[in-house]
């Protein structure tokens, strides 16, 4: 006798009962995740505008008065140091929520309150639970974005029709980043403070020399090259592309895509390997 | 007699060099409640992991309600519910929810997942308890809980990994007792443990596991008839004197056929006349500190079989 005929009732219950997390089953870990977040709210509410309004004052009123005094009303770029800063600050959101998200909560899900576990147990099949934690990230991500932009638009920082394509561009960037960092703490078996380490020399020397503050090509040339592997300096270029029409070839605006969407591929496909490794070993 | 429900043949899981579960064969029939006994590290998790589509085997064959979990990992998952051998509940969600967002992983309905949510919460004894925080829990309910969101998809089988270790005996009373009433309604349990009485409890039958392989099979009461007597003697000398003592007596009784273990705190004399054994110690002259006929135990058949205790 075969153990596996397939054949039986029960076999064919389980094959219907199986259909739709087959299809489906991200979304439910998404529900799952946005479920947790909701206990959050507050702070991504109070972050999503805080966070902005704080910036927006500070550099692009407050430093923004010395820069223009100083170079004009066109100061940097040939726009106000506000309207060059603003799109800049918005992908370098996306980067924060994806630090945020894609860390300690990851951890979480393998290891300290191991709802990964709990998932794959289900019909849910480890690729889905990476996809459904990334999906509800970018939805997070979209919360904060589209608040950071209203709050720009109020400022009178984004000039061009366009500018809520810089929103995509921040999407792009969060993402690049982001499913990347997920994939190497996927690998993590314990954090011994590799996470903090994240924070300290990854996330702040790249909102420092990703062109967000200054152009990068402020820089000597052997600095530039931490702004061309920073997903967040493809990410701001391409929102200030959208945001005030910022001149560049198109070439370069295809290769900012190109290259937020490799390290999405790469840094997605990454976290699935894993997790079909830890979860179904 | 109804197909089997699991059907595993030659069931091996390599990791490296070292093979967790070294080729086992065993049948479960629907609405059995069929149990892996053995000590810690003999396979059983490594086995149940396997049984649950969340380990591939390395050899062998595996069939679940007729399906190879190589394949049909999600179907088979479908018609399980799984209690891990440690909770795995979101502490970041209350008691309610985390049952409503286990039931969605299973594609059921937000109405039906609410509705047997509640009634699980119901049967797991948690009422009052729906927006409490999962930290909050005694270990106890916590289990119940974990119970009760395995039952979510009204599974075809139950896979228990120790269920009760680490529960004080009323918390595991109470666990027994939603177990046995699930036996009753006929749901098929395969559980693991390494408590003798929780297998006579609640096993109709099961496997005893060391290192890997089936050292045993059959019912509990089959089992203890096969591999020990009706009865046990346990006496004891004293650490200084229970190994000497326990040697004579092992070349005395070895004498009258009776099978005779030398325990580091106590000797053990196995004979279907306990109190009779007891009789011929004491009018050999010998004192035991203390004395204790009792029924044989799975715990005896597995000293038997393996020459160890089953909780070291």
């Amino acid at each position: 006798m075969n153990v596996t005929t397939g054949q039986s009732t029960d076999a064919a219950r389980a094959i219907a009962a199986g259909r739709r997390s087959r299809r489906w089953g991200a979304w439910y870990v998404t529900e799952h995740r946005l479920r947790m977040m909701r206990t959050y709210t507050g702070t991504v509410v109070i972050a999503g505008i805080g966070s902005p309004l704080l910036y927006l004052y500070a550099l692009g009123v407050g430093l923004a008065t010395i820069v223009d005094a100083n170079m004009g009303p066109d100061a940097v770029d040939g726009v106000s140091y506000l309207v060059f800063v603003a799109p800049a600050l918005l992908a370098t959101a996306a980067i924060t929520v994806a630090s945020e998200e894609f860390t300690y909560p990851i951890m979480l899900g393998y290891k300290w309150n191991p709802t990964f576990t709990g998932a794959a147990a289900s019909p849910i099949r480890p690729v889905q639970i990476v996809d459904g934690v990334v999906y509800s990230v970018i939805i997070r991500m979209l919360v904060n974005l589209v608040l950071f932009y209203a709050l720009m638009v109020l400022f009178g920082a984004a000039p061009s029709p366009v500018g809520f394509l810089g929103i995509v561009a921040s999407l792009l960037g969060g993402l690049a980043f982001g499913t990347v960092i997920m994939g190497y703490t996927s690998t993590l078996q314990e954090d011994t403070g590799q996470l903090a380490m994240v924070q300290r020399f990854i996330v702040l020397p790249m909102s420092l020399f990703s062109g967000t503050f200054f152009p990068l090509a402020v820089f000597p040339i052997y600095l530039q090259w931490i702004g061309w592997i920073s997903p967040l300096w493809h990410a701001t270029e391409l929102a200030r592309v959208f945001s005030y029409g910022y001149a560049e070839p198109i070439w370069l605006t295809l290769v900012h895509v190109a290259y937020l969407v490799a390290l999405i591929v790469i840094g997605w496909a990454w976290s699935r390997r894993i997790a079909v490794r830890r979860l179904n070993s | 007699m109804p197909a089997p429900v699991i059907v595993a043949r030659d069931l091996v899981k390599k990791y490296q060099d070292f093979a967790a579960v070294d080729g086992i064969s065993f049948e479960v029939a629907s609405g059995e409640s069929f149990g892996l006994l053995g000590p810690n590290g003999a396979g059983k998790s490594t086995t149940m992991r396997m049984v649950g589509a969340v380990s591939t085997r390395t050899s062998g064959e595996l069939g679940i309600l007729g399906l190879d979990p190589d394949v049909h990992g999600p179907e088979i998952r479908s018609q399980l519910g799984v209690v891990p051998q440690s909770d795995n509940l979101d502490t970041e969600l209350r008691v309610r929810e985390n049952l409503l967002v286990y039931g969605r992983y299973f594609g059921l309905p937000r109405k039906l997942v609410a509705q047997r949510a509640d009634e699980l919460l119901a049967f797991a004894q948690l009422e009052g308890k729906e927006k409490a925080r999962v930290d909050a829990l005694s270990g106890g309910m916590k289990r119940r809980l974990t119970i009760a969101r395995a039952l979510i998809n009204d599974p075809r089988i139950l896979l228990l990994d120790e269920p009760t270790t680490g529960l004080d005996p009323q918390a595991r009373h109470i666990l027994w007792d939603r177990l046995f009433r699930l036996k009753e309604q006929g749901t098929t349990l395969l559980l693991t443990t390494h408590y003798m009485d929780e297998a006579e409890q609640l096993c109709d039958r099961l496997v005893v596991v060391d290192k890997g392989t089936i050292m045993a099979e059959g019912s509990p009461a089959e089992l203890i008839r096969a591999h020990s007597t009706r009865e046990v003697l346990e006496v004891r000398f004293g650490s200084d004197h229970n190994a000497e003592v326990g040697a004579r007596l092992a070349r005395a009784q070895g004498a009258d056929g009776h099978r005779v273990e030398v325990l580091p705190d106590r000797v053990l004399i196995y004979s279907d006349n306990g109190e009779a054994e007891l009789v011929k110690i004491t009018e050999a002259g010998l004192r035991p500190v203390t004395s204790l006929v009792r029924r044989s135990s799975l715990e005896d058949v597995f000293l038997r079989l393996t020459g160890r205790s089953l909780v070291e």
